[in-house]
């Protein structure tokens, strides 16, 4: 996940969170209106221009460029190659293992994420005497850099002296074994040899989604508890009344009221974990077990130097969640004026 | 945080009237509830507490098998090195201006957009802010290859403010989004008192309104820079040497003098001189963050 997509996920969270409507608040005077008006152009212009200069024109571009076979480091003329960037991508058995690892990185992390999000959001919204240290805690994960967390659970995983091997291998075993009746066989779901976490390649992609939960939950739970407190207390007080079971009420109050604050989160999650980089390309770099579109598009573009293939696969990572972006802008709705 | 008036939860909570007699299974779940929650607090906080272990251990602690959890002697060498890593350094100093700057640039501009977004009723204001919410979720990757071709083309690659331009693709749609909120939250009598005054529409936002807007930005500001801060994909892709490359790239591709051993000690080092500045900030202004983050859910 870069960082860039951190701060995707601020204004998500808060627009998400805000979901709702901006509304303009009415202009104390009409003798005011004209020159406000005039003004509000002047105002918003300048951010305009930069948004266009460096995000709505590169997009033009990066799709123009994908009809191409531009170079970076070429004075080549360019020339129009119509889809075949397009035909070379479907064609290329590297681009469909990054897309499937993509897609498989986004289904579990993204599922992950929201069950334990669920957990900690309940956990942080009831309450008990730890409750601030908590909310606190979660936190901590979340103000790390993709960077850092990648390569600190690299270390965590080392299959010699990675601590999380020698949990598994020897502290944890060690612990149940004390248990009465069943503790030697509690013990023996253990794993006896310790584990090449970033070496295997079927538990490489797994490691990296064990990094991303990880550093994400604390997201999705803060998403999750916002959506939790504007449920009205009243309405559990009506469950209580009928005698409802907590369980019951989880079901049949808390999921349904929540439904709302659960999509927008999904979604949220869903666009940024589809563009993931930092978190595999810093453990793996370009790796073919871990390879997703992200990586690949940057590859082609600075180690193969194929402006034109590189950008149609931009294209084809921005059409994807070019879908999610249209719903969840349905979902956070700007009032009309 | 305001007290909750109600138990919400749906899990087990103190209810004075429920503990006079012992219910076993209400015992139970509360034994299971204080697990998840120490569970939670491990999971959380130990990977940190990790870093911060290894990045004063002496090297044969850090690479010791059985594990060795806590370090056998106090040791700054890897810290030290650090701070006398050119590159290192270097990257710390990018890494500052980098960030500083997108965070002035993204709140001046963000600023005006947003106040005139949030309190001025104008023609093309709903198409704006479309637009605007779209962008905060624009993936940077699907600009990647265009945008390097445009920093070569204006000698922008490898700069600093190469970089800080870049970084506005993802700074200034969300301060903007963010701020406009905030402004469209506050009260209209304030501006109505300016005109009285005789202010103008401008004298208005920046005398009165921005002032009040300040505990906005401060939050808006700070989100910007870590996102900044935290940036990797941009960086690596349009900087490749010490003038302008910033911490992100720098700690993934840190290396020690042995090609064949990862140099964990000063990884881990690096790794938590660019984090605990963060984490602090992040424990200071926890409740600014965690209120802009839940304050609108309220609202909604």
């Amino acid at each position: 996940m870069s960082q860039g997509q951190e701060v995707h996920a601020g204004a998500a969270v808060v627009a998400a969170a805000e979901s709702t409507t901006i509304q303009v608040s009415d202009a104390p005077q009409a003798s005011w209106a004209k020159g406000r008006e005039r003004l509000a152009w002047l105002m918003v212009l300048p951010s305009i221009l930069i948004v266009a200069i460096v995000a709505l024109y590169p997009l033009i571009q990066s799709i123009r460029l994908s009809f191409t076979n531009a170079r970076l480091a070429s004075n080549r003329a360019v020339e129009n190659i119509g889809l075949n960037n397009y035909r070379y991508l479907w064609e290329s058995d590297t681009f469909r293992i990054a897309f499937k690892n993509t897609l498989k990185f986004t289904v579990a992390s993204v599922a992950l994420e929201l069950l334990l999000g669920m957990v900690v959001a309940l956990i942080i919204n009831s309450q008990f005497k730890a409750r601030g240290l908590v909310r606190t805690a979660i936190l901590i994960p979340w103000a790390i850099p993709t960077v850092v967390s990648s390569r600190l659970w690299a270390y965590m995983l080392n299959d010699n002296y990675g601590v999380i091997n020698d949990v598994l291998v020897n502290k944890l075993p060690s612990a149940v074994s004390w248990i009465p009746i069943i503790g030697d066989n509690l013990a023996g779901i253990f794993p006896e040899q310790k584990i090449a976490f970033l070496a295997r390649p079927n538990l490489m992609l797994p490691s990296a989604i064990a990094v991303d939960v990880w550093k994400t939950t604390p997201f999705m739970a803060l998403l999750l508890l916002a959506g939790l407190q504007i449920i009205p207390g009243d309405v559990y007080e009506a469950a209580v009344v009928d005698g409802a079971s907590k369980w019951k009420q989880f079901w049949q109050i808390t999921l349904p009221l929540l439904r709302p604050a659960i999509l927008v989160a999904l979604i949220f999650r869903t666009l940024d974990a589809f563009r993931v980089f930092d978190v595999i390309y810093v453990m793996f770099g370009s790796s073919v077990s871990t390879l997703t579109l992200s990586i690949f598009t940057q590859n082609t573009l600075v180690d193969g130097d194929r402006l034109g293939r590189a950008s149609a696969a931009s294209v084809v990572i921005f059409l994807c969640i070019g879908v999610f972006v249209l719903i969840y802008t349905r979902l956070v709705k700007v009032e009309e004026a | 945080m305001a007290t909750v008036p109600f138990d919400r939860s749906t899990l087990p909570t103190d209810q004075p009237g429920q503990r006079r007699k012992f219910d076993l299974g209400n015992a139970i779940v509360r034994v299971l509830f204080w697990l998840l929650v120490i569970f939670i607090l491990i999971y959380t906080l130990f990977p940190f507490v990790w870093a911060l272990l290894a990045a004063v251990k002496p090297n044969g602690d850090i690479s010791s098998t059985p594990t060795r959890y806590l370090p056998s002697k106090l040791y700054w060498g890897n810290l030290n090195y650090v701070f006398h890593q050119r590159d290192f350094l270097y990257a710390l100093r990018n890494s500052i201006i980098a960030s500083v700057s997108t965070v002035v640039i993204a709140l001046i501009f963000g600023s005006l957009a947003a106040y005139a977004l949030g309190r001025i009723k104008f023609r093309g204001r709903n198409a704006t802010l479309y637009v605007i919410l779209a962008m905060t979720m624009f993936p940077a990757i699907a600009i990647l290859g265009s945008l390097f071709q445009m920093m070569r083309r204006f000698e922008l690659y490898n700069t600093i403010p190469g970089l800080v331009l870049t970084y506005m693709t993802f700074t200034l749609p969300f301060t903007v989004w963010v701020l406009a909120n905030f402004f469209k939250a506050m009260p209209g009598e304030l501006e109505e008192a300016a005109l009285v005054d005789g202010s103008t529409p401008f004298q208005a936002f920046y005398k009165i309104m921005l002032p009040l807007a300040m505990p906005g930005l401060v939050t808006t500001g700070l989100l910007a820079f870590i996102a900044a801060w935290n940036e990797f994909l941009f960086s690596l892709t349009f900087t490749n040497t010490y003038a302008a490359r910033t911490v992100q790239p720098a700690i993934a591709s840190f290396r020690g003098n042995s090609q064949y051993e990862e140099p964990w000690g000063s990884i881990m080092a690096a790794a938590v001189v660019v984090t605990v500045p963060l984490v602090v900030l992040v424990l200071i202004f926890q409740r600014k963050i965690l209120a802009g983050l839940t304050a609108g859910a309220i609202k909604g």
